[in-house]
């Protein structure tokens, strides 16, 4: 009992250093108001108090939480041995069962309680699911830096756009066509950038994500130019016509299916021979070759694997805005996707789909906070890149391994 | 003992070959003409002192460094004899010659299970397609990684750590790890560097039990650089030595610490 008291009263303590700290840091923001016009400075001194109590709570919230009960947000202690995922769910089978199948039944449900808005909103955040699982396969397993995936998620939209208004290809072929397409662009750029490694590597692919966005934008007789390809199809079924309402939803629950399978495909392909060669090339890539990991080709099938992904991204982006133009992948593009990559935990696959559906739905559904909201979105990111669980990245869990024995 | 350092009568087939071998590094001569034989089925061990070019040697023979000049054959027994200059790291490994690493270079972050089935990738075939379809042939595959990657890891005694992440291990499993990946290879010549630096002696003990098991029990030829000598005087049945990238002496334990060449190239001393 003495010993509780004794851990209260030390994160009360813990707390109260951690409010006035923050209160100090604060103060320059919160607190002296210049008004350029009146001459004068209002000095907003409650407004620290809050900020000071509210720091307080939180930290005493999180200090204390081992006390009162279990809180869900639990991160594993210990050294990155530790087996738990991100929020170490994947250390407790039933409570991550049980997310999961919540998560799977308010993700098929969502559409038909929420606005054409909301449910649109939703598709770009899965389309930013596919893309996260993509590039994780070439930053997350296979060590790759590439700056530039924008780039194939570019080819796939316009494959989409373009292969529709020249020969009236559909949606549901231009799927598997686009996906196609940008892998054999990422077996092109694959060829020359072999031998590089890292931030030469980096540097590389960020100028062909530069040069595939100036050529769209220039080539006009080509890709139309900065004005883009408008008019471009919504998803459909055959025999169906859908209005407006009715494509979303469809291209929601497709762009869902094709997260599911992304991930599967990820989780798959991660604790398979190939997976593995990928984690060995990024972990010591001399020795990998020593035994026997034919450097060229495993890499090779990395870029191409993960340029897929982008590739049928990029065409559920072009139904979903019926509308391509070169402003919509830019370097922002590439370097959001690696942010969630690196988010998520390179190479975990749940850790990236969380990572991508925060990093879109939270500065939407900040947008009341108005000029605030990209301070808090920032905030957020620095505190979820704190606060992860610090798995290493590509280790199959064992649960993978004992299922290959099986 | 007047005996030819090689070749005796009952000599059994040359293994591996490197004939006049140079490697140069801008100036410097890191090896200059060097003619290396192992035999199938023996204990060779690679001696010299720092800097004599033995582990550019070993990095010519599993085609990390291209050598300046000379020549590389395998003759995988049952097979035609193959040239390995020119050959990538992949494809010599793949041929059958296996290694580990003077300053051990595991995959951290992997699983002590999976470092060795890394090992199998050359002798195995599935692809993306497989990996994402995951067919019967796969997953028998798979089994048949993971079963033979569980029985490297008994053999070396590291059975009881396989889900152990590679770089928990302390230095001298990490040494026995790195041999039971490169053995997943498939290897007709496994090349140790330095295997038991930094061992203490009853590490080293039981190295020299294990890779005595390696070749009597699996036919696995051997070749070692060490600097320990009483391990390589006690397990080597054959001593190349060299110094300052050339090949100064080449016989039994007995032959090469009597000679006077090698006496001088480890002590020092005037010409």
């Amino acid at each position: 009992m003495s010993g509780g008291a004794g851990r209260l009263l030390a994160a009360v303590r813990g707390a109260l250093v951690t409010a006035a700290a923050g209160a100090l840091l604060l103060f320059p923001l919160v607190v002296p108001r210049v008004d350029a016009v009146e001459k004068t400075v209002s000095w907003r001194w409650a407004n620290l108090g809050w900020c000071a109590a509210g720091l307080f709570a939180a930290a005493l919230l999180w200090r204390g939480r081992g006390l009162v009960g279990g809180l869900v947000l639990r991160i594993p202690p210990g050294p990155p041995s530790s087996n738990g995922g991100m929020w170490g769910l994947e250390s407790r089978p039933f409570a991550l069962r049980f997310v999961w199948a919540a998560g799977v039944v308010a993700a098929l449900a969502l559409p038909a309680a929420s606005s054409t808005y909301q449910v649109s909103v939703l598709t770009s955040a899965l389309i930013a699911v596919i893309l996260g699982l993509g590039l994780n396969i070439v930053v997350g397993l296979a060590g790759l830096l590439n700056l530039g995936y924008a780039a194939f998620y570019a080819v796939g939209a316009y494959a989409y756009a373009l292969l529709n208004l020249h020969f009236g290809v559909g949606f549901w072929a231009a799927l598997p066509l686009a996906g196609l397409l940008a892998a054999g662009c990422g077996l092109a750029l694959g060829f020359p950038v072999l031998r590089l490694r890292g931030d030469y590597l980096a540097i590389v692919t960020l100028g062909f994500g530069e040069i595939v966005r100036l050529v769209l934008e220039n080539w006009s007789a080509f890709s139309g130019g900065p004005s883009g390809i408008p008019n471009v199809p919504r998803a459909a079924l055959p025999g169906w016509e859908p209005g407006l309402r009715g494509a979303t939803v469809l291209l929601y629950y497709v762009s869902l299916a094709l997260a599911a399978l992304a991930a599967l495909v990820v989780a798959r392909l991660r604790d398979s021979r190939i997976g593995r060669a990928w984690v060995a090339l990024r972990e010591d890539e001399l020795a990998a070759e020593a035994m026997g990991i034919d450097r060229t080709r495993v890499k090779l099938a990395a870029l191409a694997a993960g340029a897929f992904w982008a590739g049928v991204a990029g065409v559920l982006f072009a139904a979903r805005t019926t509308f391509v133009s070169p402003a919509s992948f830019t370097f922002l593009e590439s370097a959001m996707a690696l942010a969630v990559v690196v988010l998520g935990g390179p190479g975990s696959v749940g850790g990236v789909a969380v990572a991508a559906l925060v990093l879109v739905l939270l500065p939407e559904y900040l947008r009341p906070l108005a000029q605030y909201r990209m301070l808090v979105f920032g905030a957020a990111l620095a505190a979820m890149m704190i606060l992860r669980a610090r798995r290493p990245a590509g280790r199959a869990p064992a649960r993978a391994t004992a299922g290959a024995v099986r | 003992m007047s005996a030819p350092p090689v070749a005796a009568p009952t000599a059994p087939p040359v293994l591996l070959e490197a004939a006049a071998l140079s490697v140069t590094f801008g100036g410097v001569r890191a090896l200059e003409g060097v003619d290396l034989r192992v035999y199938a089925g023996e204990i060779a061990a690679l001696i010299g002192p720092n800097g004599a070019g033995k582990t550019t040697l070993f990095n010519c023979l599993t085609g990390l460094c291209a050598p300046t000049a000379g020549d590389v054959r395998l003759h995988p027994p049952g097979g035609d004899g193959v040239r390995l200059r020119g050959l990538s790291p992949a494809r010599v490994a793949a041929l059958g010659i296996a290694r580990t690493f003077q300053n051990i270079r595991l995959f951290p972050a992997m699983s002590v299970l999976e470092n060795v089935m890394v090992g199998r990738h050359a002798r195995t075939r599935a692809g993306i397609l497989g990996a994402v379809l995951r067919g019967p042939a796969t997953r028998a595959e798979e089994r048949g990684i993971a079963a033979a990657a569980r029985a490297l890891l008994a053999k070396v005694g590291l059975a009881a750590l396989a889900n152990e992440p590679a770089a928990s291990l302390p230095y001298g499993l990490q040494r026995r790890l790195e041999i039971a990946r490169a053995l997943a290879t498939g290897p007709h010549l496994l090349l140790l560097d330095e295997p038991a630096a930094g061992m203490n002696p009853r590490e080293t003990a039981e190295l020299d039990e294990l890779i005595r098991r390696l070749r009597d029990e699996d036919g696995v030829t051997i070749l070692l650089i060490e600097h320990d000598m009483r391990l390589v005087m006690g397990l080597a049945e054959r001593i190349v030595v060299l110094d300052s990238g050339r090949r100064i002496a080449d016989g039994t334990p007995a032959q090469v610490r009597a000679d006077p060449e090698v006496v001088r190239a480890y002590l020092g001393g005037g010409p």
